[in-house]
């Protein structure tokens, strides 16, 4: 039997100074690379596969997979970019991630564009965490000076140049190929896919775009074995993984333990509930994922397990919510995000976003009638699917589940024409 | 050509938008911008930015960082600033407008000394965010108006001064509420905290962050954000790790929880075959 948490990619995070490259070589820092090395990097891409290890930015594509789809001896540049563009709602395990232990990135990194055959990573983390870019600049500094960057790594013949790249405050960034629009200059507007990253990416070229946490994974797969990953968690989610906690508990923070484990669990070791105020509805992976009530305490938080529930596992992201929170206000709240971050290029999302606002706000103070629901979801369904990218199916998330579980709440807005509920307390 | 009184009456933007864009416009458009004075970016922030291209494969990667150098000079992105990027780019103004107006962190306007961002998506907000925001607004407004988003209290750039805007998630989410200044963290935050942290702000004092370097003011922090780190390496050493952040960790090593542990030698796999 696993124990309750795994510390793996939060063990170091204890230890003094742990951003430096002096604390990281004294725990094994770098041994991974100077074995993977070693090895053939199409080992490394077997390996990859053979842990199961799947995306931990949320939509959970296999990682070897992934890097397996890059074409080789075309004659092209590739390319290994991190999404390290942080900001679903709820989510927050990259940041203190990079601003901890800043070098186990670095390490995947160098791993994963060997296997690749990468000359060139940039690391695209959001603009307003100005102490994790500063940190992170550190460490590729820091790497150079130690001979794991630049040309001839530790005399493998393999060259590798890293850039800290710094976004500047767009959310759909995060979506991958915006991402790449953005790193190449433009505004961050997704693409038109196919072609996909892998054949089609960074300027064009066959380019692997994968999440903080999933990339800082690599270096203990390549220490361990597969094998060993597979020790955590469940058969097709492996691994372990950053639960964050927010919200109405006693002692949110990160919680890394086996992908599967239950939020019952989780918040037993977080002290429970704050002030023992009941659980209403919470999201298992970010704003994007549809909410979870009190009676999916047992869900088993893997990506399986929050499909067969009706959710998705996304970014492991438990915003926490107790009974004192209206569920319409809430819904509110996270629409006028994704209205505000809707980059405007698809139809859909854009007007889409801009009347589920306007819609919500007015039943929130108390004008809504009961066809509102009606219109809520009919907007919510051209939606749906209808999209350019993912943004938009995760804007309409909050509104369909909050009206599946807690459709009284919108009903009881439009009866009493009153902002009993409208507002939430702290 | 319309009057500009049908302008400012058709328009949906306030007056002052609409006279800010209807005087600047003919620079935005690229042709004939010979009268744009870019004479603020000296040598040294030519220098920057011919150094920002060289970290890239191709030039126009430097753009995002670009704007950012050229916010640490004005505080804003200005026309100039502009002009700048298109000219070290070889890129048109409207290329660069494009691009610069897309992005929240890219300011149109002078922005004060210090930014203050309070985070009101849906979990900070339910945790007090909303009140903070409301608490800031009031205080910084004038005549009993509110502050608004974007705008700013007191002369831009002047000491004191104060930018105050809402923000969508920060990504601190378990140190709730939170707000930063100059993008440095404030966690668990109060609307009183806050408060006194914006009062001691306007008095010149400059608070030590929870998580982050100690302060020093927007463009300072947009240089950063540039890339260029020179003579401030002691602000690697701010703090980081709040307690919320190593919980886990540290419940672990209290009641001997581990990762199942590492085979002594873990082999590759054998070299695939080559389909």
């Amino acid at each position: 039997m696993v124990d309750n948490l795994t510390p793996v990619l939060t063990k170091r995070w204890l230890s003094p100074r742990s951003w430096t490259l002096k604390t990281y070589e004294q725990l094994e820092g770098y041994t991974a690379l100077r074995k993977a090395l070693t090895a053939h990097p199409d080992q490394l891409i077997q390996q990859c596969k053979d842990s199961g290890l799947r995306g931990r930015g949320g939509a959970g594509f296999p990682t070897g997979m992934k890097w397996g789809f890059i074409p080789q001896g075309d004659g092209k540049p590739h390319y290994l970019v991190i999404n390290a563009d942080e900001g679903e709602p709820g989510t927050c395990k990259d940041i203190p991630l990079m601003m901890a232990d800043p070098h186990s990135l670095i390490e995947g990194i160098i791993i994963t564009s060997y296997a690749i055959r990468a000359n060139f990573a940039a690391i695209y983390v959001r603009g307003e965490v100005l102490h994790v870019i500063r940190r992170l600049h550190a460490a590729v500094r820091e790497a150079y000076e130690a001979g794991y960057l630049g040309k001839d790594i530790l005399g493998s013949g393999f060259d590798l140049d890293v850039v800290v790249h710094a976004g500047a405050g767009a959310y759909i960034c995060g979506e991958e190929t915006a991402l790449l629009d953005s790193l190449e200059g433009k505004r961050g507007q997704p693409r038109l896919k196919p072609p996909f990253p892998a054949t089609a990416g960074l300027y064009a070229s066959p380019t692997v775009v994968n999440n903080v946490e999933t990339i800082a994974s690599v270096p203990y797969i390549v220490n361990g074995g597969a094998d060993w990953f597979r020790t955590m968690g469940r058969e097709r989610s492996p691994g372990p993984k950053i639960f964050s906690l927010s919200g109405h508990v006693e002692r949110p923070g990160q919680y890394e333990a086996p992908m599967g484990t239950t939020l019952r669990t989780l918040l037993d070791m977080a002290g429970g509930m704050k002030d023992g105020i009941p659980l209403k509805f919470w999201t298992p992976g970010g704003s994007s994922t549809p909410l979870f009530t009190a009676d999916h305490l047992d869900v088993p938080l893997d990506f399986e397990g929050a499909a067969e529930a009706g959710s998705m596992l996304g970014t492991t992201a438990l915003q926490i919510f107790n009974e004192t929170v209206s569920v319409p206000w809430a819904v509110m709240k996270w629409t006028e995000f994704y209205k505000h971050e809707s980059c405007g290029k698809c139809t859909p999302c854009r007007e889409g976003t801009y009347w589920l606002v306007q819609i919500l706000q007015r039943m929130v103070r108390g004008e809504g009638t009961a066809s509102d629901i009606d219109t809520l979801l009919d907007v919510c369904d051209n939606i749906l699917g209808r999209s350019f990218c993912a943004l938009g199916d995760g804007a309409v998330s909050p509104i369909t589940s909050g009206i599946k579980y807690f459709k009284h709440e919108f009903l009881a807005l439009c009866d009493q024409n009153s902002q009993v509920l409208a507002g939430a307390s702290a | 050509m319309s009057t500009s009184e049908e302008v400012y009456a058709a328009s949906p933007l306030d007056p002052v938008e609409t006279h800010r864009l209807v005087t600047e416009n003919p620079a935005a458009g690229g042709a004939g911008d010979q009268t744009i004075d870019t004479s603020v970016f000296d040598q040294s922030i030519v220098d920057r930015a011919q150094a920002i291209i060289a970290r890239y494969p191709q030039s126009r990667s430097a753009l995002l960082p670009m704007l950012h150098l050229v916010q640490s000079v004005e505080g804003y992105v200005s026309q100039a600033g502009i002009t700048f990027c298109a000219d070290q780019l070889d890129l048109t103004n409207a290329e660069v407008s494009a691009v610069a107006t897309f992005y929240t962190m890219y300011k149109r306007r002078p922005c004060g000394e210090h930014l203050v961002s309070v985070c009101t998506n849906t979990l900070c907000a339910a945790l007090g965010g909303d009140e903070i925001y409301a608490k800031l607004r009031d205080h910084l407004g004038t005549d009993g108006k509110p502050l608004g988003h974007e705008e700013t209290s007191g002369e831009p750039g002047t000491p004191g001064s104060i930018t105050l805007e809402h923000a969508e998630c920060l990504a601190a989410c378990d140190l709730g509420p939170v707000l930063q200044v100059n993008y440095e963290y404030f966690d668990n935050q109060t609307p009183d905290g806050a408060l006194d942290l914006v009062k001691s702000l306007q008095a010149g004092e400059k608070p030590q962050p929870t998580r982050g370097a100690p302060l020093t003011d927007f463009r300072q922090a947009e240089l950063q954000l540039a890339g260029f780190f020179e003579g401030r390496d002691a602000d690697l050493d701010g703090p980081s790790a709040a307690p919320e952040t190593v919980r886990g960790a540290k419940i672990a090593a209290e009641r001997g929880w581990t990762a199942p542990a590492m085979p002594e030698h873990a082999e590759f796999p054998p070299l695939p075959e080559k389909k």
